[in-house]
C-alpha cells in the first residue's frame, strides 16, 4: 500500500489533502460504528452512575419530589443494625466461600490434570451444575435441605449417624448450608484452573526432572508459581461475585431466619423495590461499591508479594 | 517406593477423589429427577425413595398447566427476551468491536480504555437510576428494559470480539478495499464470516445470562402475563411450596433448553469459561 502511494507522482499538497480526507472519513466511520456503545455507555452506564450518586443524597421515594438531605443517608446507614448485620453476613459468606472454591477447584484440577482417562465425562459432570445457576438450582437445593423429607438429612444420617438438621431454618446453619450449595458449582473454577495447568510449558517439568526434582517439589516450585496469575484473577472475580449474592437467598430463605441470611444485595433490594427508599438504596449501592473496591485493591497490593509473572512483568 | 509405585498410588488417589466428587455432584440431579417423577404420597415417604413407583410422567404436563401459572407463556416470554437480547448483543457488539479493531480513528484508544473500565463498574450501582429512568419512559412491565440495552453493545462481548478480530490479518481489508468494497461490506462479507467460532461463545454467554437472569425481570416485570420462566418458578415456589413433585418438574423444564444447548455446543461452553477465567 505504501509503495503504491510512493510511486505515484502526486504533488505533495494534493497528497496531503488526499490523506487528510481519508483520515476524516476513517474518523467518521469509526465514531459512527462505535456509536451504539457510546450511546449505551452514556445512557445506561455513565448517566445512571452519576444519577445514583446524586440520588444517594436525597430522600426520593418516587411518590413526592426528592429533597436533598446531604449525607444523612450515609449517616443513617452507619447506625442501621440491619445494614451492619447484612455486611457481616455477606462478608462471612464471602470469606469462607471464595477460598474454598479456590482450594477445592485447584485440587480437583490437579487430579484431573494427571492424564486421567474419561476427561470429557469428568468435565461434563463437574461443569454441568454451573450452567444452570439461579432460581432452578435454588429450588432444587431448598428441597434437598428440607428438614423432614429432604435427602440431605437422610444421607448425613446414613453416613455420619447424626440427627436431622433444619438446614435453612436454623440461624447458625443457614450460611454454612448456602456455602455448601455454592460448592456444587465448583466445577467452573476447576475448569479454569485445568486450562491454566495445561498452559504451563512441559519443558519446565522436563528440566526439573533432569535436576532430580520429585513430584511434590515440581508442584511447589513450578505449578504453584505458574498458576498464581490465574488464581489471582479468580480470587478477585470470586470476591466481586460473592458480594453480589442475591438469587439464592431471595428464593430459598428470603433473608431469614431472623435475618441470619440477610445478604447485602437482598437488603438493598428490599429498600429499593419494596419500601421505595431510592435515596437510601443508592447510598447502599455506593457503600457496597467502595467496600468491594477496597477489598479488590487490597488483593491487588498483596499480589505484588505472591503473584508471579513470567519475565517479571505484569501483563498489560 | 520407586517412581512407578508413587505414580500408581497417585493415579489411584485421583480416580478415588474424582469419583467421590462426581457421585456427590450427581446426587442432587438424580434426586431432582426422582422427585419430579413421583406421586404425591411417595414424596413424603421416610426414608426417602430413590426410584419412583409408579413413574408419574404426567407431572411434567401438570406443572406447566397450574391454574394462575401459565408456564407456556412464561417460557415463550423467556424465549422472546433471550433471542432478542442475544441478537441485539451480537449485532451491536460486533459492529463496535470492528470499529475498535480494524479502523484507525482519533479517540479509539481512550474509548476502548473506557470500555474496559466499565466492565469493572458493578451493576448494583445503576439498578436504582435505571429503574427510575425506565419508569419515566413508561417501559417498566414491558420487555424493553431487558432487551434495548443489549442493542447498545456489551463491554465484555465487545472485548472478546475485538481481541478475536485483531487476530485476522489486515491484508483482507486492504485487498477488499482495492476491489472496491466499502467498510460496511468488509465487515459483513470478510470479517464477520471469520468470527463464527467466537460468535458461538458470545451467544452462549448471552443466552445463558438472559435465560437464567432473575433480578432484572424481578425488578422490571410486574404483571403475571409478562413473567419470565425464572420469575414463574419463584412464584410457583411461593404458592405451591408443598408441591415438590410439580416444582421439581417445572425446574427441570426451565433448565432443559440450557442443558440441550450444552449438549449440542459443549466445546464452546468450555472455551467460554476458559476465556473468562484466563483472559
Amino acid at each position: 500500500m505504501e509503495s503504491i502511494v510512493k510511486n505515484q507522482t502526486v504533488p505533495l499538497t494534493q497528497k496531503k489533502r488526499f490523506s487528510n480526507k481519508r483520515k476524516l472519513k476513517a474518523n467518521l466511520v469509526g465514531w459512527l460504528m462505535a456509536s451504539p456503545w457510546i450511546i449505551g455507555f452514556l445512557v445506561f452506564t455513565l448517566g445512571p452512575t452519576l444519577g445514583s450518586l446524586e440520588i444517594s443524597f436525597t430522600d426520593w421515594n418516587l411518590l413526592s419530589a426528592p429533597n436533598y438531605v446531604g449525607m444523612s443517608n450515609y449517616i443513617k446507614m452507619a447506625n442501621d443494625p440491619l445494614i451492619k448485620h447484612s455486611v457481616w453476613v455477606t462478608t462471612y459468606y464471602s470469606v469462607v466461600t471464595v477460598p474454598l472454591h479456590l482450594i477445592i477447584g485447584f485440587l480437583l484440577a490437579l487430579f484431573l490434570n494427571r492424564q486421567i482417562k474419561g476427561m470429557t465425562l469428568w468435565r461434563t459432570i463437574y461443569y454441568l451444575p454451573t450452567i444452570i445457576s439461579g432460581v432452578a438450582v435454588s429450588l432444587l437445593w431448598k428441597w434437598l435441605f428440607n428438614p423432614d423429607f429432604g435427602v440431605l438429612n437422610d444421607l448425613t444420617g446414613l453416613v455420619f449417624h447424626i440427627g436431622k438438621f433444619d438446614w435453612l431454618g436454623n440461624e447458625t446453619l443457614v450460611i454454612p448450608s448456602l456455602i455448601l450449595m455454592s460448592l456444587w458449582s465448583v466445577g467452573g473454577s476447576m475448569l479454569i484452573y485445568l486450562a491454566g495447568l495445561q498452559n504451563i510449558p512441559t519443558e519446565l517439568y522436563e528440566s526439573a526432572q533432569l535436576d532430580g526434582a520429585g513430584g511434590f517439589k515440581q508442584l511447589l516450585y513450578i505449578t504453584l508459581p505458574m498458576m498464581t496469575p490465574v488464581l489471582f484473577l479468580n480470587l478477585i472475580m470470586g470476591i466481586i461475585s460473592s458480594f453480589q449474592t442475591f438469587t439464592s437467598a431471595f428464593v430459598m430463605t428470603g433473608g431469614g431466619p431472623n435475618h441470619a441470611s440477610l445478604f447485602y444485595m437482598l437488603e438493598l433490594y428490599f429498600n429499593a423495590f419494596q419500601d421505595f427508599h431510592m435515596g437510601y438504596a443508592s447510598a447502599m449501592a455506593w457503600v457496597l461499591f467502595v467496600y468491594i473496591l477496597i477489598l479488590t485493591l487490597l488483593v491487588f497490593v498483596s499480589g505484588k508479594y505472591w503473584v508471579y509473572y513470567e519475565g517479571g512483568e505484569r501483563p498489560a | 517406593m520407586n517412581q512407578r509405585q508413587v505414580r500408581f498410588l497417585m493415579d489411584l488417589l485421583s480416580y478415588l477423589v474424582l469419583t467421590t466428587g462426581a457421585v456427590v455432584i450427581l446426587i442432587p440431579w438424580v434426586w431432582m429427577l426422582s422427585t419430579a417423577l413421583k406421586d404425591n404420597n411417595q414424596v413424603f415417604q421416610i426414608p426417602p425413595v430413590w426410584i419412583p413407583h409408579p413413574f408419574v410422567w404426567n407431572n411434567f404436563w401438570d406443572s406447566m398447566t397450574q391454574p394462575g401459572l401459565p408456564f407456556g407463556l412464561f417460557l415463550s416470554n423467556s424465549v422472546i427476551i433471550t433471542v432478542a437480547a442475544t441478537v441485539g448483543s451480537l449485532l451491536s457488539s460486533s459492529i463496535v468491536a470492528f470499529a475498535f479493531s480494524r479502523i484507525n480513528w482519533t479517540g479509539r484508544n481512550v474509548l476502548f480504555f473506557i470500555v474496559l473500565a466499565t466492565m469493572m463498574i458493578p451493576s448494583e450501582i445503576t439498578i436504582v437510576p435505571r429503574f427510575i429512568m425506565f419508569k419515566m419512559l413508561g417501559w417498566n412491565d414491558t420487555f424493553l428494559p431487558l432487551i434495548v440495552p443489549a442493542f447498545l453493545g456489551s463491554p465484555f462481548y465487545i472485548f472478546i470480539l475485538r481481541q478475536f478480530m485483531l487476530t485476522i490479518s489486515m491484508e483482507y481489508d486492504l485487498a477488499a478495499k482495492l476491489d472496491g468494497c466499502n467498510t460496511w461490506s468488509i465487515l459483513w462479507k470478510i470479517i464477520l464470516p471469520q468470527c463464527v467460532p467466537v460468535f458461538m461463545t458470545v451467544s452462549i454467554f448471552s443466552i445463558q445470562a438472559h435465560w437464567n437472569d432473575f433480578m432484572s425481570p424481578l425488578i422490571y416485570l410486574s404483571s403475571t402475563s409478562n413473567f419470565t420462566a425464572t420469575l414463574g418458578l419463584s412464584m410457583f415456589n411461593g404458592e405451591y411450596s408443598t408441591n415438590w413433585t410439580l416444582l421439581m418438574a417445572a425446574s427441570i423444564i426451565v433448565m432443559l433448553p440450557i442443558l440441550i444447548l450444552f449438549a449440542a455446543a459443549q466445546k464452546y461452553f468450555i472455551q467460554g469459561i476458559v476465556t473468562t477465567g484466563l483472559k
